[in-house]
């Protein structure tokens, strides 16, 4: 029996919220003397707990502001949980659409490189696996023009062969297959499904339940930052249509 | 445990850490006709400025004081530059560090890193200014290797405090170009100090490490022993505000993510 590739052990995560934002020693000083520096407390996420093997595709689901999100961050290892631990075995690559934290006077091809450096991967690996990703995004006439002027399909096309080339043991996909053209998402999708057969562990998150059921095994179901239903994903994903109502069911 | 831990963390990013720096240089030079030139004419043509302005009123007779002027500028160009952009580091990727998990201290210690090459190669400009004003090197330029080292570790350790402080409060960028300003008039950029020696203003210069630190690099240059009292001074803030950095850095990292 293999080791379980992420061991969420009761995970809780609290943020404290103040009325508005204060980041400037202005306003801190300003409202420290007029009192006004109330935080209420929030729990985004409360024991939260489970496994996932290798070779599980996992969907998280649930509303708007259930937590989805703030779990994939404390599994990414973005945030440090209040209370609780994650363990995390092999590579992680969490999708991220290029643009948002790169750099856009960079070109796609340094992008490339400075993405992988981001994952915690060594230049020689990226160089081998180079050609692969230019060629999988389809952006070979794009790939030495600035980031800056690419449209956000492109960015996102770019960001997605990085991911899913450089082998990682846990994708980490958060409504990220939602962008391209239809003709990438296919190919995209395909690839993902494609990286299973090599054992590949992935927690997605999606609004499109009919994507979910195609691409996932196992589902949780959050709300208000607690799991409510945790199983097969063809009953989860029942549990979260039932819940949402009918707009879902047409969804894509 | 937590030391071996950062040790293994820094060989698994070092590719991150190499692909940081080099890209701080290569877009500060990027879409610029004379490149890396800059370097080279910035310090070169703020030395003629400030030789003709304070050179030419003050009417000093000293033939080396362009080489004064040009040590002091580009060791304190040097620190503003570098704890500058390292205290802009984390809040101008927060993109990234937002969405996937990074070893943080990598952004100001690439942004230092990355100002000092710069300032490493601007020192071709120094050697030339030596040349031409006939200070020719002798044994104890060797010294150089000590305000370069101290000047490193200071950038870093007050661009770490910085960094930090930024997160929380934005508006302190604007408190640090005052105190820059104050740190540049307190260095003896421009003028002599001799003339100061024994009253009380010169105790100003023991509060400056960078001052220090220039006072050693000035050493080095015109061929003279490194004044013990300096590097003591220099070699204390440099490590303290290191240590300092860190410290504070590792205490409070873990709630960046929420302010940025």
């Amino acid at each position: 029996m293999p080791k379980p590739v992420i061991v969420v052990d009761n995970v809780s995560m609290k943020f404290n919220l103040s009325k508005e934002k204060v980041d400037s020693l202005k306003e801190y000083v300003i409202k420290l003397l007029k009192r006004e520096l109330k935080y209420t407390e929030f729990w985004a996420l409360k024991n939260i707990s489970f496994t996932l093997e290798k070779g599980d595709r996992l969907a998280i689901l649930g509303l708007n502001g259930a937590g989805k999100s703030t779990l994939l961050k404390v599994i990414a290892g973005v945030f440090k949980p209040t209370e609780g631990s994650v363990t995390r075995r092999g590579k992680i690559a969490p999708l991220i659409e290029l643009g948002s934290g790169f750099d856009k006077q960079y070109t796609g091809a340094e992008n490339i490189y400075l993405y992988g450096s981001v994952l915690g991967l060594s230049k020689g690996f990226i160089r081998s696996k180079f050609d692969e990703i230019v060629e999988f995004s389809g952006l070979r006439e794009f790939i030495d023009v600035p980031l800056k002027n690419y449209s956000s399909g492109m960015k996102s096309r770019l960001g997605f062969s990085v991911a899913t080339l450089v082998e990682p043991d846990i994708l980490i996909l958060d409504e990220v297959l939602a962008v391209g053209d239809a003709k990438f998402k296919k190919k995209s999708e395909s690839k993902i499904i494609n990286m299973f057969d090599s054992g590949i562990s992935v927690l997605f998150v999606s609004h499109n339940i009919k994507q979910v059921q195609r691409i996932c095994n196992k589902a949780i179901l959050l709300e208000n930052g607690e799991i409510i239903a945790n199983g097969e994903v063809a009953e989860v994903a029942k549990l979260y249509v039932e819940k949402t109502g009918e707009q879902i069911d047409f969804d894509e | 445990m937590v030391l071996n831990k950062y040790l293994v963390g820094f060989k698994k990013y070092s590719f991150l850490l190499s692909e940081l720096t080099k890209k701080g240089i290569k877009l500060r030079y990027r879409r610029s006709y004379l490149g890396i030139v800059w370097t080279l004419l910035d310090p070169l043509f703020t030395m003629l400025v400030l030789t003709l302005v304070f050179g030419t009123i003050l009417g000093r007779s000293d033939p080396t004081f362009p080489l004064y002027i040009l040590s002091g500028r580009l060791i304190y160009n040097s620190f503003s530059q570098g704890t500058r952009t390292a205290m802009k580091s984390i809040r101008g990727n927060s993109g990234m560090i937002k969405k996937v998990y990074v070893p943080k201290y990598f952004y100001p210690l690439s942004s230092v890193l990355y100002n000092y090459i710069i300032f490493l190669i601007s020192l071709m400009i120094l050697a030339g200014t030596m040349f031409v004003l006939k200070v020719y090197p002798t044994f104890y330029l060797i010294q150089i290797i000590v305000p370069l080292v101290l000047l490193l570790l200071l950038t870093f350790g007050v661009g770490l405090i910085l960094a930090c402080i930024t997160v929380f409060f934005k508006d302190i960028e604007y408190l640090w170009d005052v105190a820059l300003m104050l740190i540049m008039y307190t260095s003896a950029i421009f003028y002599h100090v001799d003339q100061l020696k024994g009253s009380r203003i010169y105790n100003v210069f023991y509060c400056n490490p960078l001052y220090a630190i220039i006072r050693l690099f000035r050493s080095a240059v015109y061929g003279v022993p490194m004044e013990p009292v300096w590097l003591i001074i220099a070699s204390v803030a440099a490590v303290g505000s290191v240590l300092a950095g860190l410290a504070i850095f590792y205490w409070k990292q873990d709630e960046f993510i929420l302010h940025i």
